[in-house]
């Protein structure tokens, strides 16, 4: 056995965020590691890569027992992490981000010709191949991962743990990442992967540990598991099967003609967009992220300037008006970068839930704390949102947890159209449930929800009807349901 | 016209930019490890003290040089220990200490020498001034840039030593990506905290030589409130100069002649409240040309996320 951790217990107060939790890992092997948000996957890795330092248990590499009290530690002790957000350094270069920390040098002078050659030679080896002068701000998500990687086997690793590889990345890249990963456990390193997509770990993993509430749920090997099995053990339950009520139609509440907006060098980014969405239906739009999805969003809700087109909420033309007029006509939007446009780290989960609700919860001008405590309350409790209290700071809240009172917040407004931008990202399953779950619900109530997502097992489950993106233009309608995989992949291409 | 622009305004201004030069290179080095040290007003005055103070106490001029530096590596510990350790927020400890600096300057002027306003001593030496064998001999070139305090030329190899060390060496880089993304430095193991405070304490070594060039080597006489904002110019020309030590140069010279300049036009019947306003107009104008300083609202962005 390549590792073992043995009896692992990491508590913050009385919080135990692993509680005698044992992982193994064969030389070799892929070992998936899965669990809600919260379940202490995350947690149980800082400890393997030394930044966190358990309460109790023991770690054994290679038959020695270790204790390490930072990354360089673990490093040293041929272990290597890939982080959920990227650990690059966005001006450098790409081998100057692969060598950091073990430079060439000739004596004291950082020797980057010697650095470019490394690199060089490391690409071809693992068959990752990358341009050693080019800015790592230059390059798209899938290669930064790929310079993230071949980081970490540069400082000579052997174990690599990957922290949710695949969120950020397009279908194309994630299929060239796995068939990456696979291809190194040939050549004998041994990965560790964490990730809430159960399809990709049932393709590529030959062990997978399922962790719930910090503890141990199962340890299965993935040939003679099913997804549902795995979904059991990381809930605790059964999940429910959402059910789809025939739609009924009602009237148009958004209907966008000719929406355009200007890009750089002549290229619109969104070119002449027309979509209707009627009350009671879900229209889904898909497309690889960077087609000019944000764009139409940000245009319909008023964020962005329009350069010609309109856009009309209810009947009435809302192109060009306020943010908050845009609102008042009937708009909610659950918007998709949740750090950037939906919450404000430093303020409390109450203050979070409050934007937006404000002018209805006010007297005289002064907030009317009980009834604003109460409902979001209700939220936190309704949405099952894991924090500390309703005074707790987003900051520290998992993402998924963020984004489901995102969700809450904006599903509260109940208002006739709503904008729901990749509403799950990074969100486990049981959460994904809930969710899901209230876009139907509001679907069922007669709501027009226009859903963006770059999953398409989402976008199949919930909508009507499929409109594809690419290049900032609607190239293909399919209806939700009879719509497959394979047909949008096709139009997302371009094809 | 060609009086004003004569071989003497040439050669003041090398000397007027000295200060502002070593002080900016310090705060670029400080901008380059994510720190934006506001601070370099006070640090210099305190340096111009204490050169003169070591000059009383010793009568030797180079234990004043020395002396100059040892304070106000004093006073950046006490900056760095704030801002880094204690994570303060580092304009507000900067700005304390520019304040910090015009008062105990002041009082310790009492307090010392028991005068106000300004110390001057007949027998006190200033810095030597040196000729560049060759060159001295050299028309035009010569008087310009022969002549002049040791403390000159450092600034100068200094400007090619940081750019080199920045931007070739080994070490360099390693700040450059402390300062850039300190997180993932410190994932791959580097002592970002280590960096950080030996980025401040070189610019106080800095800053104590701007400080002795401006009390030693211009004049020999200590004033309150010496430093006049050279310190904020420098401030100016570190960012106009994009943190690196040769765009920093490039500020500081163009400061410097405003400097000298607005020195020169004062024999030209034009009131002195005017043409000392001249160095500020030209900051002001060059504010409008600095746009790409994204690297350090980066620096700033991850500095936060790492709290």
């Amino acid at each position: 056995m390549l590792l073992q951790m043995n009896k692992i217990t990491k508590s913050y107060g009385a919080l135990k965020a692993n509680s005698e939790v044992d992982f193994s890992l064969r030389k070799g092997e892929i070992h998936a590691l899965v669990g809600e948000n919260g379940a202490g996957k995350t947690t149980l890795m800082r400890i393997l890569y030394g930044m966190e330092t358990p309460t109790s248990g023991s770690i054994v590499v290679n038959g020695k027992q270790v204790a390490f009290h930072s990354p360089s530690d673990a490093i040293n002790s041929k272990i290597g992490m890939v982080h959920q957000h990227f650990m690059l350094f966005p001006t450098f270069t790409i081998s100057e981000n692969i060598v950091i920390g073990r430079e060439p040098a000739k004596t004291a002078r950082f020797d980057r010709k010697q650095a470019a050659l490394i690199t060089e030679q490391l690409g071809t080896s693992y068959g990752m191949p990358v341009d050693p002068w080019k800015k790592v701000e230059d390059c798209s998500l899938g290669l930064q991962q790929r310079v993230e990687i071949l980081k970490v086997l540069h400082q000579g690793a052997e174990i690599i743990i990957l922290d949710e590889p695949t969120a950020v990345l397009t279908p194309l890249e994630v299929k060239e990442l796995l068939i990456a990963i696979k291809r190194l456990a040939a050549q004998g390193k041994s990965f560790i992967l964490i990730s809430h997509k159960l399809q990709e770990i049932m393709d590529v993993a030959d062990r997978i540990t399922v962790l719930r509430d910090g503890k141990l749920s199962g340890m299965v090997n993935a040939a003679d598991t099913s997804i549902e099995e795995l979904s059991r053990m990381m809930v605790g339950r059964e999940l429910l099967d959402l059910h789809k009520e025939a739609p009924a139609r009602g009237e148009k509440v958004l209907e966008a003609v000719q929406l355009t907006i200007k890009g750089e060098h002549g290229k619109p980014k969104l070119d002449q967009v027309s979509l209707s969405v009627h009350a009671g239906e879900i229209v889904g739009i898909a497309g690889i992220s960077g087609n000019g999805q944000s764009e139409l969003l940000q245009a319909i809700s008023g964020l962005a300037p329009v350069d010609s087109g309109k856009a009309l909420l209810r009947g009435r033309d809302v192109t060009g008006k306020s943010v908050r007029s845009i609102r008042e006509q009937g708009l909610a939007h659950i918007p998709e970068d949740r750090y950037q446009w939906g919450v404000a780290k430093d303020a409390t989960v109450l203050e979070n839930g409050l934007m937006g609700h404000a002018r209805r919860y006010q007297r005289g001008g002064v907030l009317r704390g009980a009834a604003i405590r109460q409902l979001v309350s209700g939220w936190v409790e309704h949405f099952g949102i894991k924090t500390g209290s309703i005074h707790t700071k987003a900051q520290y809240l998992s993402g998924g947890n963020l984004q489901k009172l995102i969700v809450a917040r904006e599903l509260a407004q109940e208002t006739p159209f709503l904008i729901a931008a990749e509403p799950t990202r990074g969100v486990d399953i049981g959460a994904m449930e809930i969710i899901h779950g209230e876009l139907l619900k509001r679907r069922a109530d007669g709501g027009a929800i226009l859903l963006v997502s770059s999953e398409l097992t989402e976008i199949l489950k919930l909508s009507d009807r499929v409109l594809v993106m690419n290049e900032g233009r609607i190239v293909g309608e399919l209806p939700g349901l009879t719509a497959t995989e394979e047909e949008i992949s096709l139009l997302m291409a371009g094809g | 016209m060609d009086q004003l622009f004569d071989v003497s305004l040439f050669a003041s201004t090398l000397r007027m930019i000295t200060p502002i030069l070593l002080a900016a290179l310090g705060g670029a080095l400080c901008a380059r490890v994510g720190l934006f040290n506001v601070g370099l007003e006070g640090l210099i005055l305190i340096g111009a003290f204490s050169a003169i103070v070591g000059n009383h106490l010793t009568g030797s001029v180079w234990l004043a040089v020395l002396f100059a530096i040892v304070c106000v590596l004093v006073f950046s510990l006490l900056l760095a220990y704030m801002a880094i350790h204690l994570k303060a927020n580092v304009i507000v400890v900067g700005i304390s200490l520019n304040f910090l600096a015009l008062g105990l300057t002041t009082f310790s002027l009492r307090a010392i020498f028991n005068v106000k306003g300004a110390y001057y001593d007949k027998s006190m030496v200033g810095l030597p001034k040196w000729d560049i064998p060759l060159i001295k001999d050299i028309p035009w070139v010569g008087d310009v840039v022969s002549g002049h305090s040791p403390l000159v030329y450092l600034s100068i190899a200094l400007v090619a030593c940081l750019q080199y060390y920045l931007f070739k060496t080994v070490s360099g880089f390693r700040l450059l990506a402390a300062g850039q993304n300190p997180v993932a430095a410190r994932s791959l193991g580097i002592k970002v905290t280590h960096i950080q405070y030996g980025a401040v304490l070189m610019c106080g070594v800095l800053c104590g030589l701007a400080g002795a060039q401006l009390s030693l080597g211009q004049v020999t006489m200590f004033t309150e409130g010496m430093t006049a904002g050279r310190g904020f110019i420098a401030l100016v020309a570190t960012m106009l100069g994009q943190s690196n030590p040769l765009g920093v140069a490039g500020a500081s010279l163009l400061f410097g002649f405003m400097d000298a300049l607005s020195t020169r036009l004062q024999g030209y019947a034009l009131p002195v409240h005017f043409t000392m306003m001249l160095p500020y107009v030209v900051t002001i104008i060059a504010m409008f040309f600095f746009k790409d300083k994204s690297y350090l609202a980066e620096a700033r962005k991850a500095n936060e996320s790492s709290r």
